[in-house]
């Protein structure tokens, strides 16, 4: 009954639910494949074979896992609680093959997609410009840090209700959503990556009496752009997750997967509930591989992290 | 090589003037004291003349770099003067300290590029600076592919692409192994005869020191004092093979003499 090719667009995201069990965000910690490929002659090339070496051990661990979701679909639990756990043909077909759920499916993913692009790039623009003014003292870094750890403490589920009551319930809400949950990343990545700029350089610098905006443009950021990278990754994630807490609350508007999530839960449409899961990992799993790929392209023909090890 | 000399000097930023009214360097009675009450460099007096070539040795932990960095403005004197001659200053550090996400190219294009030269300048002083310090074909390299002493030439050819009049050296060879050491003494000293900067190069080797200088300084330990001023009898050009040179290793066994008493 199924067939390889619909069993496609379930695979990578059962893939990662069973491998990780958890937001996309937490494989930030585990450095992956990609970011060891080569540098040199032919990047791109071996950017690939690299690719391939990474594609296939976690491609098992999908096929066990696949069979493991039909195990329990169709031994552990009887017909009559098979909703619980459809299984995974089910949900390919009814969530992408049915025009109307896939309609409703991609199109609540493409309004959480902007959110979460849109809170990313404030995030970006805010963090930075925080991490940036931090850096040029100690003392401004003395007075602004504690309030970015306490940016990060905020109960979110708490706060976003009141987001709501004092910027309406809708996308400009939504993206603040986005922003506050994934500030914390950049402005500490970025902070540290400024800080870490080797002293020797700075002498250099120093020397040459370089002013500090011509010392930020040509030593510090670069110098800081794989510790950026790092956080803008991490974040990329959390603003995702973001966008998902969103829907949840935001009930006006464009309905976005969170919400379409909601509903599913409500009206015990598990095939398409599972679709529509899947649909929020691959989301995850492709914001985080860009940032991955945009790190590798800029500073893996430098930098530590793009050797090969071999 | 010398054409790279010539194109470099014709690449501007000038030689400037071969020799300034008053010494290059001049410490008089320099002292440093640390935050912590450490007392690193102390009652420091000694003049290098343009166009004269000082090794300062002594044991590790005296204060040495510390000499160097009051003389480039890295670090405040605490009491005494420190007076430069000459506004251009090279510093070369003990790291190449080359960016490591610029080529060869760019880190040698870096300095002009910090001091606004424009860009069909810059590249014309990196080409020649390249060509000097024969790294022909290296451009495009990111300092990571290249050996130590590689790294070094590129570090030394980044400082010659101001053409500084002053040379300060931070024990810039210390790292590497000695054949590599000997050929790069060997670079700088060409390169000293043709630009006849004032060179202030700290080191903890003393053949190192005789071969290239015109005056050895010995320096004390905690705090550091400038004990001894040995002059080396022989001029330039010095050959390789004058390495081991009767008169050099008379000078470097009194320099020796000298590190083992203040050491002791």
């Amino acid at each position: 009954m199924i067939d390889f090719k619909t069993e496609q667009p379930g695979a990578h995201g059962a893939e990662a639910h069973g491998a990780a069990g958890a937001p996309p965000v937490t494989s930030a910690g585990s450095p992956s494949t990609v970011e060891g490929a080569p540098s040199g002659g032919g990047r791109l090339r071996k950017w690939s074979a690299a690719s391939a070496r990474a594609v296939l051990p976690p491609f098992v661990v999908f096929v066990i896992v696949i069979g493991i979701w039909l195990f329990v679909t169709y031994v552990v639990l009887d017909a009559q609680r098979r909703f619980l756990l459809p299984p995974p043909q089910d949900v390919v077909s009814v969530g992408f093959f049915q025009a109307a759920n896939r309609d409703e499916i991609f199109s609540a993913l493409w309004s959480t997609t902007r959110v979460a692009i849109v809170g990313l790039a404030w995030a970006i623009a805010l963090g930075s410009a925080f991490a940036i003014t931090m850096s040029w003292g100690r003392w401004v870094e003395r007075s602004l840090y504690p309030w970015a750890v306490v940016l990060q403490t905020l109960p979110l589920l708490a706060i976003v209700p009141v987001i709501g009551f004092w910027f309406q319930y809708n996308f400009k809400s939504r993206v603040i959503v986005c922003v506050l949950i994934s500030l914390f990343p950049i402005i500490t990545n970025t902070l540290f990556g400024l800080k870490s700029v080797d002293q020797a350089h700075r002498d250099l610098f120093k020397l040459h009496k370089v002013g500090p905006l011509k010392r930020l443009v040509k030593l510090e950021i670069p110098s800081a752009l794989p510790a950026i990278f790092t956080g803008w990754r991490i974040s990329a994630g959390l603003s995702v997750i973001g966008a998902i807490v969103g829907d949840f609350f935001f009930q006006q508007g464009t309905p976005g997967i969170g919400r379409l999530i909601q509903t599913y839960t409500s009206q015990l449409q598990t095939d398409q509930l599972f679709a529509a899961v899947i649909v929020c990992v691959l989301l995850g799993l492709a914001t985080f591989w860009s940032f991955g790929f945009l790190a590798w392209l800029l500073v893996g023909s430098w930098h530590e992290s793009g050797r090969r090890k071999d | 090589m010398v054409v790279g000399l010539d194109e470099l000097s014709h690449a501007g930023g000038g030689p400037g003037p071969r020799s300034g009214p008053g010494p290059a360097i001049s410490f008089a009675r320099v002292t440093k004291t640390f935050g912590g009450g450490t007392e690193a460099v102390a009652d420091a007096t000694f003049e290098v003349a343009a166009g004269e070539f000082v090794s300062i040795v002594g044991p590790s932990g005296c204060g040495k770099s510390t000499l160097l960095r009051l003389a480039s403005g890295l670090t405040e004197v605490t009491s005494g003067t420190v007076a430069l001659g000459e506004e251009n200053v090279g510093f070369v550090f003990q790291d190449a300290t080359l960016l490591p996400w610029r080529t060869v190219q760019r880190n040698l294009e870096l300095l002009p590029e910090l001091h606004g030269v424009d860009r069909a300048e810059r590249r014309q002083r990196a080409s020649a600076a390249l060509e000097l310090m024969g790294l022909t074909g290296f451009e495009k390299h990111r300092p990571r592919q290249l050996s130590g002493g590689m790294r070094m030439r590129v570090s030394l050819a980044r400082s010659l692409t101001m053409r500084p009049r002053i040379f300060l050296f931070d024990e810039p060879f210390a790292a590497l192994d000695e054949i590599t050491r000997h050929r790069l003494n060997d670079e700088l000293l060409r390169i000293f005869l043709a630009e006849r900067f004032a060179g202030l190069f700290i080191t903890h080797s003393v053949l190192e020191a005789t071969y290239l200088s015109s005056r050895v300084l010995v320096m004390s330990a905690r705090p550091g004092r400038i004990v001894a001023d040995i002059a080396v009898p022989i001029g330039y050009p010095r050959r390789p093979e004058q390495r081991f040179d009767p008169a050099l290793v008379e000078v470097a066994g009194e320099v020796s003499a000298r590190l083992r008493e203040v050491s002791a």
